[in-house]
């Protein structure tokens, strides 16, 4: 399919109309108003952020200061020092005094460089306990600052279904009552759209933020951010899916939040610099243009594009990570998708994004659940999905996985979280921990598709078995072995979650550097971190434990860099200079290293280089830390990873890839495997890989300046300027347990 | 539909760049070079180049905001209110004919309005017509 015209495609029309929108919006009753100037950005800030609090009705402006753009930069670095100081340590998830903050960071909302509209979420995780921070596309996060505010604070509870509107032309925001909107989000942000629009022409002026019913009933809920896609006339939506943040908005009975600006130009930044992005940006767009055809193929495939590639590593995680390939991972492959997307539209979820990832299936015929026979567009599915809701629970139906997809999505919740408790459930269910009894009916047989969709209706429906697995895995395993008279540790083995949070969708039992890359992040296992499974395991570049801390310590750090300032990871690697393979160090892409230095300087007029880069990251990398312990997490112990990812948990698991841990054993291990049992093999292999892991961390931590413990040195927080008192009054108070 | 384009004869121009002037000109009210809708890129005689606008249209799918359409006589232009200066028109035109100048995030294109043929006497410059699927 390819459209070069406008379509109305059917599904803005086919969602239900209990309500007119005349009808929603006479039923909002205005809680609160407050009016304000709105400030001109200035080279990427406003230089003010927006406090609402729910409970009270509170809405104040709070003055950025030169502290928080030295130290923390924007985006995440925000959120992290808004959240510290709003929460204790005592501080529960569901408490009112915790926080949902959004913030778009200095360079985004500049539209000449693909990949820079994000915005970064960060909140107290329902998963796991600690700060939470989620990159997210749409629009809301650049049209808030173009409305004149460089975050926004959501504190307190509402007693009622709330939404928060800002006014970015009229210098105006209104909190309320909201009751006969719909709470799912390709409802939801339709609606909101709609009724704060003044025309059909104006819905582009309008971003939206809202979660949906699972996400109620769940601690996986995620955040839809929309974008209005002029060509289908639709909102569209992106996914601040990982930690349960949209469980959090739930719970403080947020339906949605709007931004409306015009104010939306090639110079809103008010950049110091604008030919200096003009020329950066032009550069990457023709190397798009000329490369991508021969690279990822992510114009036409999206992230999809991964779905063969992993499967050929036997990095694809399958039957819960038990393997990385399957014969029919070909089902899902590439060619599969870019049949399914809709090509020939320029599908990025910000504008001047050439990367155009953000790729769509239209006319999608839903089969089940509340919506069946509306015909939807489905927003992916992007690898994590696939690999996640798809061959990690023995999926290998295109139909399937895009069900999933949609539902996930419209309901808020984490498409990746899902497909790890699913599958932790299905193996829990083939192992007859859990029986028919338990989940209520469902079969959860690896494949069994059906049972996977019936098990995210019951989490939007807050039914049964759809609650408990809508705990996650952590969660999950302690019910199971108190419940279900479970073996914790075949359970901790098993479940693929680290510090609370669900494993993104990669295999890591052959790279230890990947082992680390996951079971090392401050929130919890996101590849958004690092991704070193191919330096590792593939082009061999890192074999010493000196050299996988040295990139255990630099890539987390260029990558927490881009949720600083609001961009997106993708263009970075995904897109790469002919010559990269000739430069200096070209895991790193040395070339578009440089494009970033010249965006902030760009943006912000300063004059940082590529190692100022770094530091920049690893001061709210540090804080980061320092606020996991704060809340009780953050040393060693939380930095340990369940075996599954480590190597074979199973007998069959070893036998599957004998060969190779068989070489290893005598290659790596120094161990003799002929003679011995598989069972011997198994525990030889077992301890070995588990020691190995240690000694990485042992590395790792001195290459970060943490104590054998991993708490960050006093020196290292000196050295980084982050010293506070309360800093170091929490690390101190650590160490000293 | 037959579309008004400029045509080229790249070997007889003398790079005299009297057609850039014009264009500048015309549009932007001063005589520079990097503000013309075409491009004379000297080297005579192999490596010179003469960069115009055929009204392909490939832009009008890139552009995020549908700031770019062809309008009724099939000429391929610009609506700079709908503009939000991401240049990807720029990045991804195949002829590289969509321009950009300096700090300024509007680009713009030829529309064929022939100012540029009437200056230039070799005659490398013309206007005719394009079959273009529309």
């Amino acid at each position: 399919m390819n459209f070069t015209e406008n379509i109305k495609t059917e599904e803005c029309n086919s969602m239900e109309k209990k309500h007119s929108i005349q009808e929603m919006k006479k039923a909002h009753k205005i809680l609160k108003e407050f009016t304000y100037s709105p400030k001109k950005v200035n080279r990427g800030y406003c230089g003010e952020t927006l406090y609402v609090n729910l409970s009270t009705g509170e809405i104040k402006i709070k003055t950025v200061t030169d502290q928080m753009k030295d130290i923390f930069v924007g985006g995440r670095g925000f959120g992290l020092w808004y959240l510290w100081n709003a929460v204790s340590e005592k501080t529960k998830w569901d408490d009112a005094e915790n926080e949902i903050i959004i913030s778009p960071g200095p360079i985004s909302g500049i539209t000449q460089y693909p990949g820079s509209g994000k915005s970064l979420v960060v909140s107290l995780s329902p998963l796991t306990g600690s700060a939470m921070d989620s990159n997210v596309g749409g629009y809301f996060g650049p049209y808030m600052k173009f409305s004149g505010f460089d975050a926004i604070e959501l504190q307190g509870k509402s007693d009622k279904d709330v939404v928060l509107f800002i006014d970015g032309d009229n210098g105006k925001i209104t909190l309320e009552e909201a009751p006969l909107e719909d709470v799912n989000s390709h409802i939801i942000c339709e609606q909101l759209t709609e009724m704060y629009a003044t025309s059909d022409e104006d819905r582009l002026h309008v971003a939206t933020v809202a979660s949906g019913s699972a996400a109620e009933h769940t601690l996986i809920g995620h955040l839809n951010f929309s974008f209005y896609d002029k060509r289908r006339k639709c909102t569209r939506l992106k996914q601040a899916g990982r930690g349960g943040i949209g469980s959090v908005f739930r719970n403080k009975k947020l339906k949605g939040l709007v931004v409306r600006t015009t104010n939306i130009k090639g110079t809103s930044n008010n950049p110091a610099d604008q030919e200096l992005l003009n020329k950066t940006g032009i550069k990457l767009h023709k190397e798009i243009r000329k490369n991508d055809d021969k690279q990822c193929h992510m114009r036409t495939q999206g992230t999809a594009h991964l779905v063969e590639i992993m499967s050929d590593y036997d990095l694809l995680p399958v039957h819960n990570f038990k393997f990385g390939s399957h014969p029919d991972a070909k089902k899902m492959a590439s060619w599969v998708w870019e049949k399914r997307f809709t090509q020939g539209i320029p599908d990025g979820c910000w504008f001047g994004c050439t990367m155009a990832c953000a790729k769509a299936v239209d006319h999608y015929e839903l089969r089940t659940g509340p919506y069946k026979g509306h015909k939807v567009i489905i927003d992916g599915p992007e690898y994590e999905t696939v690999a996640g809701v798809g061959s990690c629970c023995g999926i290998f139906d295109p139909d399937a996985v895009l069900e999933i997809n949609f539902y996930c999505d419209t309901y808020g919740v984490d498409t990746i979280s899902f497909g790890t408790l699913t599958a932790f459930a299905m193996e829990c269910f083939e192992n007859k921990i859990i029986t028919e009894k338990e989940t209520g009916g469902l079969k959860l047989n690896f494949g069994n598709h059906d049972a996977a969709l019936e098990l995210l209706h019951r989490m939007a429906r807050g039914e049964g078995f759809g609650k408990i697995a809508g705990m996650g895995v952590r969660k999950m395993k302690q019910y199971f072995a108190e419940h279900f008279g479970a073996d914790p540790k075949f359970l901790r083995d098993i479940g693929m979650e680290c510090k609370g949070l669900e494993y993104s969708q990669y295999v890591s039992k052959e790279s230890l550097a990947q082992q680390g890359g996951y079971a090392l992040t401050n929130k919890g296992p996101q590849h958004d971190e690092a991704w070193l499974i191919f330096m590792d395991m593939v082009n061999n570049h890192i074999p010493t434990f000196e050299n996988k801390a040295e990139a255990l310590h630099y890539f987390p750090l260029f990558r927490t860099w881009f949720g600083l300032n609001g961009l997106c990871k993708l263009p970075w690697n995904d897109v790469e200079p002919e010559n990269n393979p000739k430069s200096s160090e070209p895991a790193k892409v040395p070339e578009h290293v440089e494009n970033y230095v010249n965006l902030f300087n760009g943006v912000t007029g300063k004059a940082i280089d590529k190692n100022e880069l770094i530091r920049m990251s690893e001061r709210v990398y540090n804080f980061q830390r320092v606020f996991n312990l704060r809340m009780g997490f953050g040393t060693r112990e939380h930095d340990i990873p369940p075996y599954r990812s480590v190597g074979p948990v199973t007998i069959e698991e070893y036998e599957s890839r004998k060969e190779r841990y068989d070489k290893y054993l005598k290659e790596k291990a120094g161990i003799n495997p002929e003679g011995l049992k598989t069972e011997e093999k198994h525990k030889k292999l077992r301890e070995f890989r588990e020691k190995q892991y240690q000694l990485l961390v042992d590395a790792v931590y001195k290459r970060r300046g943490w104590d054998e413990n991993g708490i960050p040195k006093l020196e290292t927080l000196k050295e980084l300027g982050i010293d506070f008192p309360q800093l170091v009054e929490t690390v101190n108070k650590k160490r000293a347990k | 539909m037959k579309v008004k384009i400029l045509g080229k004869k790249t070997d007889i121009c003398v790079e005299c760049h009297e057609c850039e002037r014009a264009c500048s000109t015309v549009f932007f009210k001063t005589e520079s070079l990097e503000r013309a809708r075409l491009r004379i890129t000297a080297g005579q005689p192999s490596g010179r180049k003469i960069t115009t606008c055929t009204q392909c249209g490939k832009c009008i799918n890139i552009c995020p905001t549908q700031a770019i359409s062809r309008n009724k006589a099939g000429i391929v232009a610009i609506d700079k209110s709908k503009c939000v200066g991401c240049l990807s028109c720029v990045g991804f035109c195949p002829e590289e004919a969509m321009f950009q100048y300096k700090d300024d995030t509007i680009p713009f294109k030829c529309i064929s309005c022939g100012q540029c043929v009437k200056k230039c006497k070799a005659g490398a410059i013309f206007l005719t017509e394009s079959e273009i699927e529309a």
